[in-house]
């Protein structure tokens, strides 16, 4: 039987693993620590030793451990991906995430049973992408990037088997997922091949008398009054000077939160929902999910009846980026 | 539970204090109450780099680094990054309560200097096990600290 509505929680660290395995977590996502995932921050992420009690303690608990090996191989590393592969597989994990098909074509052939999921990076956004992934490298679940409507989603659910996950909660950017370079022209690595957007060294904050200034490699990408809230300090989330006026050109930092979507979902079949955030603490891990756990077994017993809780939304808010929330492309009338 | 916000007239008095008798204070209570559980993470990568930790309403300032044997105050000198919150907020970090980007996002945590040093830093410290940290600590500290984080976590709304 597919499974329906499984809470795919992040884990940054050990102790974020255990905080959504504890909080009732149905599986957590990991990255190792090197560029062959999107989160590839300094000191975050897992070596052998947390990788190997990170899954003991999951297993134990009945959680599962997906394994996020969603960058793009380069060719003069090629080999470090594989071994993450193959690190994946005899590790216990169970299933990895990817976007790249020749890494999908060596796990296939490598380790015909481990499981494959398709990463949002792969940026796959109709059943005709989708079903491709599955014939080809026999991939078992896609998450679908952020900028389907409901009504698309349901389209694809409906003409494929492999099971569908979708984005439920955490920070949005501009969604050209598996695609963005936007990142590179500014300090010279994205997410495809260093495995973040503006990196750690890449990024200054600065307080100064007219306010605490962001700037990426030098460049001044947005300046906070005292009492504004803040974003992550990428490119598309930087307010600029267009024709003599200084605005979100791109987008404002703001989080997504598909809470009240959760009925549909369930009506759709949808397999899971995954929350973002690998590269928060583990009290985020703990917080987030613990929340979203509530909710989906509310709706599992009724989703007829089913309210998001004011507390929950107020909980999420509060860690939200930009402290806003909105249910994304998930919600709206035109296709 | 809210843990209190630290009184102003006790912060105008610290904010007299000299910067290295406090630093030094600071440094060996770390050494002491953390240092043996900290002393396991690969400090290497931050050797030589230095770290202001400014407690805003307390008009407090610590200057340090880290080691192979431990924190050292130090006296003089520009630091690599600085941290600055309240006394309140920094004592949520550190007790897992709150999330270091969700303070960021509401203005309450400013990192300055090398960013890559501080999040390297943050997530090395987030990495550690805190049943292990207060497990460690000497006499009674550790056990205080756990009844004082599940207090607080018992008066969360959600």
């Amino acid at each position: 039987m597919k499974p329906l509505l499984e809470l795919i929680c992040p884990a940054g660290s050990l102790p974020a693993l255990k905080a959504a395995v504890d909080h009732g977590a149905d599986g957590v996502y990991l990255g190792l620590k090197d560029n062959t995932n999107a989160r590839n921050f300094s000191g975050l992420n897992f070596d052998a030793r947390t990788l190997a009690e990170g899954i003991r303690y999951a297993h134990a608990k009945g959680a599962k451990v997906l394994m996020a090996l969603n960058t793009y191989p380069q060719p003069a590393t090629l080999a470090r991906w594989h071994a993450a592969v193959d690190t994946a597989a005899t590790s216990g994990v169970d299933a990895i995430i990817l976007a790249d098909p020749g890494l999908m074509a060596y796990a296939r052939k490598t380790h015909p049973n481990l499981r494959l999921h398709l990463s949002v990076q792969g940026s796959a956004t109709s059943y005709e992408a989708v079903n491709f992934y599955r014939e080809r490298f026999g991939i078992q679940r896609a998450v679908l990037p952020r900028v389907l409507s409901l009504a698309q989603v349901e389209n694809v659910v409906q003409h494929t088997d492999v099971e569908i996950e979708l984005f439920g909660f955490g920070g949005l950017c501009v969604m050209v997922e598996g695609r963005c370079l936007l990142s590179s022209y500014a300090c010279g690595d994205s997410p495809n091949t260093f495995g973040a957007c503006s990196p750690g060294h890449a990024v200054r904050w600065e307080q100064t008398p007219k306010g605490m200034e962001t700037r990426l490699n030098g460049v001044l990408i947005d300046r906070y009054a005292d009492n504004e809230k803040a974003g992550y300090p990428t490119l598309c989330k930087g307010r600029f000077e267009v024709q003599g006026e200084t605005y979100y050109a791109l987008e404002e930092p703001t989080s997504l939160n598909s809470m009240e979507l959760l009925p549909e979902m369930a009506r759709l079949g949808i397999a899971a929902i995954k929350i973002e955030g690998r590269q928060r603490s583990p009290a985020y891990a703990a917080q987030v999910t613990k929340v979203w756990r509530a909710a989906i077994d509310a709706v599992k017993r009724s989703a007829e009846t089913f309210k998001p809780n004011p507390a929950w939304m107020a909980e999420l808010n509060k860690v939200s980026e930009g402290s806003m929330h909105t249910l994304g492309a998930y919600y709206r009338p035109w296709k | 539970m809210q843990l209190p916000a630290f009184p102003a007239p006790l912060a105008r008095l610290v904010t007299r204090l000299p910067t290295w008798p406090t630093s030094w204070a600071f440094a060996a209570a770390c050494n002491l109450a953390a240092w043996p559980t900290l002393k396991d993470l690969d400090w290497e990568v931050v050797r030589g780099r230095r770290f202001r930790v400014v407690v805003k309403d307390m008009g407090l300032g610590l200057f340090f680094s880290v080691t192979p044997k431990g924190f050292r105050a130090e006296r003089n000198g520009l630091a690599d990054v600085t941290f600055t919150a309240t006394a309140q907020d920094f004592a949520r970090l550190a007790l897992r309560l709150e999330d270091p980007d969700t303070l960021f996002f509401n203005r309450r945590l400013l990192i300055e200097g090398d960013t890559d040093l501080g999040l390297m830093v943050k997530n090395m410290l987030d990495a550690v096990e805190l049943e292990t940290l207060t497990g460690n600590m000497p006499g009674p500290m550790g056990q205080a600290l756990n009844r004082l984080r599940r207090l607080a976590l018992a008066q969360q709304p959600v």
